[in-house]
């Protein structure tokens, strides 16, 4: 119920919202827990495994209970946690894993089944039959236990990644980090404030104190103002660091708009951002704990800090009759804010004999709650005190076990945190992140001034490791109270008491981890699915290691906790995606002549990040066999034109130009003449071949490389590395020049008349002779020529400036089509470089020498190169290699297929009979029948054997001919007339 | 992680691409004989400590570094240009 005069919601709006059907009213700032308990909602969720009732146990993102799922459709967002999501007018919200209603979940009879459901059980049980585990167990098992659904179509909200900088990140906007932002501000550094919550301030806005006399409240949202005001502070809301990372690198995930009604347009859900600080102040605060004892998960059973934060941050009470169990001083202020706010405090129940009360409440010191009642919600708590059982009717019980530090993000590189007696919990160990200091309540510094005191300390360490001095920052006058408290963990009893309630672990479980031998920490947490799942185990974990240590014996320090990872809270994987669905998934790089091929109507295929036209289909044609066939014989009888702007270009630049491709390429370069072009291939240093490609030499000192289009990038470092790092005196300078140029290959017995028709001066067989180059002007556009061909044809490519790409591509078509050619695409292309016998990736895959493709003796004697010494290993020289063959089929079967094996005429077809495989095949529209290439074991010197091949996936066996690699024009006159 | 490239300044990591070990950069003569080149190839010291590596600013200027890593804290202690190292 609300509670007059108290809280930050805006009383005099109202909104609506709906929850599981039924509609109820809120304020704006409520989040859909606070306005639930207003509405005196107790009953939100059931559990994982037993599904037991469960209410709101927290009032922040550690939220083990009070999950919920939201939106409809793609749109469904699982497992939201009502302590964060802030309600808004139309707002709807339902209950997770109850079937057919909250109220009556008929899974609830697994809670009744509870003692065959321990720690462990799915290793125990369902074991036989074997075959039933995947199929019948663990689906019904599944079904059974669980949180929310994803939606299963495709989301269409929009997600977002940004990166910022900044010199001091500061994490938490708590007292300890409002401190250490404003501290660190005053100097002038680029600051950045991350905070989960909507409004900035932690628990100044959950706690009476008061600062400077004014309410904690209103102290902190005047700071917040102030460093809204600077131009060197960013304030991140809604903002969760969720990891550290090398270097100074954070992840946050700012939820930008769960909390509207409407996204606008363009507008995005949620933004990951990665974070680079110089210098982090973490002050992220603390969690409190919850005391095992029998039903201690009933709802109205709530932390005691979160019960003070809904009275004095939502202005709710969460029941009309509170009572507190607690180890702890800092508890006993809930009794005293409710009491102070009008509402009913029954008792205070604390576990130290010697507690005394701050205020006028029944205080039972020494007590020990040990069994609570009430199907759906509390109605009464039985104490243990020194005189025997006494029972109290009350709707909510404030626990507090004491407070955990949140020291996550500090274990993230791999930290190991300290035990501190005195707090009894674990603090963060200095330096474990570099760069970062601890501040506040996450260093256990947990009085408001203490807050204050070490977040003005750590921005000042920050600034002076930054070199600059730190101002003087005032002190600011607030309580100082001592914590004090003394351990409690599991008080005891016969019933099941529980520690992580949203994987439904107890006390029990743990103890029979313990019991079985899962003595480690991490054991036990795998066995017992303690600390797992999407709080992972917040409130619950250093309980539960407390307990396995005095199960086993050894002290809480020598027992450890498991290991923090990223992120501190979930990260929607649509958020660490952002961007990068459908066509966002990577680049896409188009030539300059993809309109004018897609408006063609040419399937395009990826080469890389390329898009490359497959074929060119024309009315009548039914599959794209007719297609490529039609584009290979009007480039075998016309010409053909095709975008070639793919293959990587690299300018070559300098002095010592021949110098370094002499040393890159197995062949010589400096021999070359100017305006003459030369095949090249490339080894890699351990011997085996990387690329081939021609390589022009336009001028004395300068020279353009082409390099296969999926090995571009990689040749270009590889040419960065060897001038670089390999030969930094020699002068030379390299540029990838592939998007400056078009370039388009014109290839056919007409391709010299097609040209002709666009070159300002006409050419000739004497002038450009077969792999000769040089600049020309096309249409009055400077350009380069170089007459080369991987069709087998008479053949050029022309390279203009990209900008005119598009139209030389539209002009060289259109002239094409007047002599029966036209624009052939990648099908067509490598039918016609297969008839030719010309080597791709395909066959260059990384595993072949020079020797292999036939190409030993283009490897020169007269200098070094790279690859030199080591192509000359025993193993690369030795007989028994596969080498490249081609492949004809001669017998009934026709077809040939890549990837298929090949085996000895009439042998098994089995591995031990392997004797080579098929790396690339065509139909040959030329020849009528298929051709392939492959490689056969010592094939150089096999041609005219008939072997077998096999392809075991597809289902066929074609007996085939070891031919030479070149099927059409072995001569190669069509080339050079 | 960030590198700090000498050309560009601290970047992510993801603008790199590793090579591995600095070694790389002392390319024996061609008749060094088969340990040197088979040390040069394969060879490489794997310390739990600092490792002279090299990193290609890829995504950058496209400078090739010779970056000092702490293979276990991923410190990076700094960063050269190759072809400096070279010189």
């Amino acid at each position: 119920m609300r509670v007059k005069d108290r809280g930050l919601v805006d009383r005099r709006q109202s909104v609506s919202f709906r929850f599981d059907g039924n509609t109820y009213r809120g304020h704006p700032g409520d989040t859909l827990a606070s306005a639930l308990l207003a509405n005196d909602i107790r009953l939100v969720a059931r559990s994982f495994k037993y599904h037991r009732p469960r209410g709101i146990l927290t009032a922040s993102s550690e939220e083990p209970n009070a999950l919920v799922t939201i939106g409809t459709g793609p749109a469904t967002d699982p497992n939201v946690r009502a302590t964060v999501q802030e309600i808004y007018d139309g707002f709807e919200a339902r209950s997770q894993n109850a079937w057919p209603s909250l109220a009556l979940d008929v899974m609830s009879v697994n809670d009744l089944a509870a003692p065959f459901l321990g720690a462990g059980f799915y290793y125990k049980t369902f074991m036989w039959p074997r075959a039933f585990w995947e199929k019948l167990y663990e689906p019904v098992i599944r079904k059974a236990a669980g949180l929310g659904a994803l939606a299963k179509d495709k989301d269409d909200d929009h997600y977002e990644k940004a990166y910022a900088f900044c010199d001091v990140l500061v994490i938490g906007a708590g007292p300890a980090g409002l401190m250490a932002a404003w501290t660190a501000a005053q100097a002038g550094v680029q600051v950045i404030l991350a905070d989960e919550d909507s409004i900035m301030g932690g628990r100044l806005n959950a706690e009476t104190h008061e600062v400077e006399g004014q309410p904690g409240a209103d102290w902190a949202a005047g700071i917040v103002a102030k460093l809204a005001a600077m131009d060197n502070v960013r304030l991140m809301r809604r903002t969760t660091v969720t990891g550290a990372y090398d270097g100074g690198t954070f992840g946050a995930l700012e939820r930008v708009s769960h909390h509207v009604a409407t996204v606008p347009a363009g507008g995005v859900k949620e933004t990951f951002w990665r974070i680079v600080a110089k210098r982090s102040v973490l002050a992220a605060g603390a969690i409190e704990r919850h005391i095992a004892f029998e039903n201690n998960d009933r709802p109205g059973i709530m932390a005691a800090g979160a019960v003070r934060a809904y009275l004095n941050r939502w202005g709710v009470a969460p029941g009309k009759a509170v009572t507190v169990f607690a180890n702890n001083d800092d508890a006993h202020r809930t009794a005293m804010d409710m009491q102070d706010a009008g509402v009913h405090v029954a008792a205070v129940v604390d576990s130290r004999k010697d507690a005394k009360a701050f205020g006028d409440y029944k205080l039972i010191a020494g007590g020990l709650v040990n069994g609570t009642a009430g199907r759906g919600g509390l109605n009464a708590i039985s104490i243990q005190t020194g005189a025997g059982q006494e029972k109290i009717a009350t709707d909510c019980l404030a626990v507090s076990g004491g407070w955990n530090p949140t020291i996550h993000l500090t274990c993230h590189m791999n930290g190991r945190p300290r035990w501190n007696a005195d707090l009894i919990s674990f603090v963060p160990t200095p330096g474990a992140i570099p760069g970062m200091e601890t501040a506040g309540a996450c260093n256990g510094a947990f009085s408001t001034s203490q807050c204050f005191a070490e977040g003005i300390a750590a921005a000042r360490t920050s600034l002076e490791a930054l070199g600059l001095k730190a101002p003087e920052v005032a002190l600011p006058d607030t309580e100082n109270t001592e914590y004090v408290v003394e351990p409690i963990w599991a008080v005891p009893g016969k019933g099941r008491a529980w520690l992580d309630f949203q994987n439904d672990v107890s006390v029990k479980d743990v103890r029979q981890a313990a019991k079985e031998n899962f003595t480690s920490v991490e054991h036990m947490k795998r066995y017992t699915t303690q600390g797992m799942a999407t709080d992972q185990g917040k409130n619950s974990n250093v309980t539960a290691l407390a307990l396995l240590a005095d199960a086993t014996g050894r002290g809480i320090p020598e027992t450890g906790t498991t290991t923090f990872r990223p992120p501190y809270s979930p990260v929607a994987l649509a958020a660490l995606g952002a961007g990068a669905q459908g066509a966002g998934f990577a680049p896409e790089r188009k030539t300059t002549s993809h309109v004018a091929t897609v408006d063609a109507g040419a399937p395009m295929i990826a080469a890389g990040l390329w898009y490359r036209p497959s074929y060119f289909p024309q009315d009548g044609e039914k599959n794209w066999r007719q297609s490529c066939d039609r584009e290979v014989g009007f480039v075998r009888d016309a010409v053909g034109v095709c975008d070639v702007s793919t293959l990587g270009k690299i300018d070559i630049q300098g002095p010592d130009a021949a110098k370094l491709l002499d040393f890159v390429y197995v062949n010589m370069f400096s021999t070359l003449k100017e305006g003459r072009v030369r095949y090249g291939l490339m080894l890699r240093e351990d011997g085996f071949v990387m690329d081939d490609g021609t390589t022009a030499r336009l001028a004395a000192n300068h020279y353009v490389m082409t390099t296969t289009t999926a090995a571009a990038g990689q040749v270009m470092r590889h040419l960065e590395f060897a001038t670089q790092a390999l030969h930094p005196e020699w002068d030379v300078r390299i540029v990838s020049v592939t998007e400056q140029w078009a370039q388009f290959a014109v290839a056919g017995p007409q391709s010299r008349a097609l040209l002709n028709g666009l070159l300002d001066s006409p050419i000739d067989n004497d002038t450009w002779p077969f792999m000769s180059c040089g600049p020309v002007r096309v249409l009055g556009v400077a350009g380069r020529l170089f007459r080369i061909s991987f069709s087998g044809e008479h053949a050029y490519e022309i390279a203009v400036p990209a900008r005119y790409g598009d139209s030389l591509f539209r002009l060289l078509v259109a002239r094409a089509k007047e002599t029966g050619g036209g624009a052939y695409g990648m099908e067509a292309l490598n039918v016609l470089r297969l008839e030719k016998g010309f080597i791709t990736h395909a066959e260059i895959d990384g595993r072949v020498t020079a020797g292999d493709i036939g190409m030993e003796r283009m490897m020169s004697q007269k200098k070094d190169f790279i690859g030199k010494t080591m192509a000359a290993r025993p193993g690369l020289v030795e007989e028994g290699r596969a080498q490249l063959v081609g492949l004809k089929p001669i017998g009934p079967v026709k077809q040939l297929t890549a990837g298929a094996h090949i085996y000895a005429d009439g042998a098994e077809p089995v591995r031990a009979h392997d004797q080579g495989y098929v790396t690339s095949v065509g139909f040959s529209p030329t020849l009528g029948h298929f051709i392939g290439l492959g490689f056969v074991r010592d094939g150089l010197i096999r041609k005219g054997e008939v072997l077998n091949m096999v392809d075991h996936v597809r289902g066929i066996q074609t007996r085939v001919e070891l031919c030479e690699p070149v099927f059409f024009d072995p001569d190669g006159g069509r080339t050079r007339d | 992680m960030r590198l700090p490239c000498p050309i560009c300044g601290a970047r992510d990591v993801r603008e790199f691409y590793y090579q591995g070990a600095a070694e790389m950069l002392r390319r024996p003569a061609e008749d060094a004989g088969e340990a040197a080149w088979d040390n040069y190839l394969h060879l490489r010291d794997n310390p739990a400590g600092d490792l002279e590596e090299l990193w290609s600013h890829d995504a950058g200027c496209g400078a090739w570094l010779v970056v000092t890593r702490h293979t276990g804290s991923h410190d990076v202690k700094g960063a050269v240009l190759a072809l400096e190292v070279k010189r």
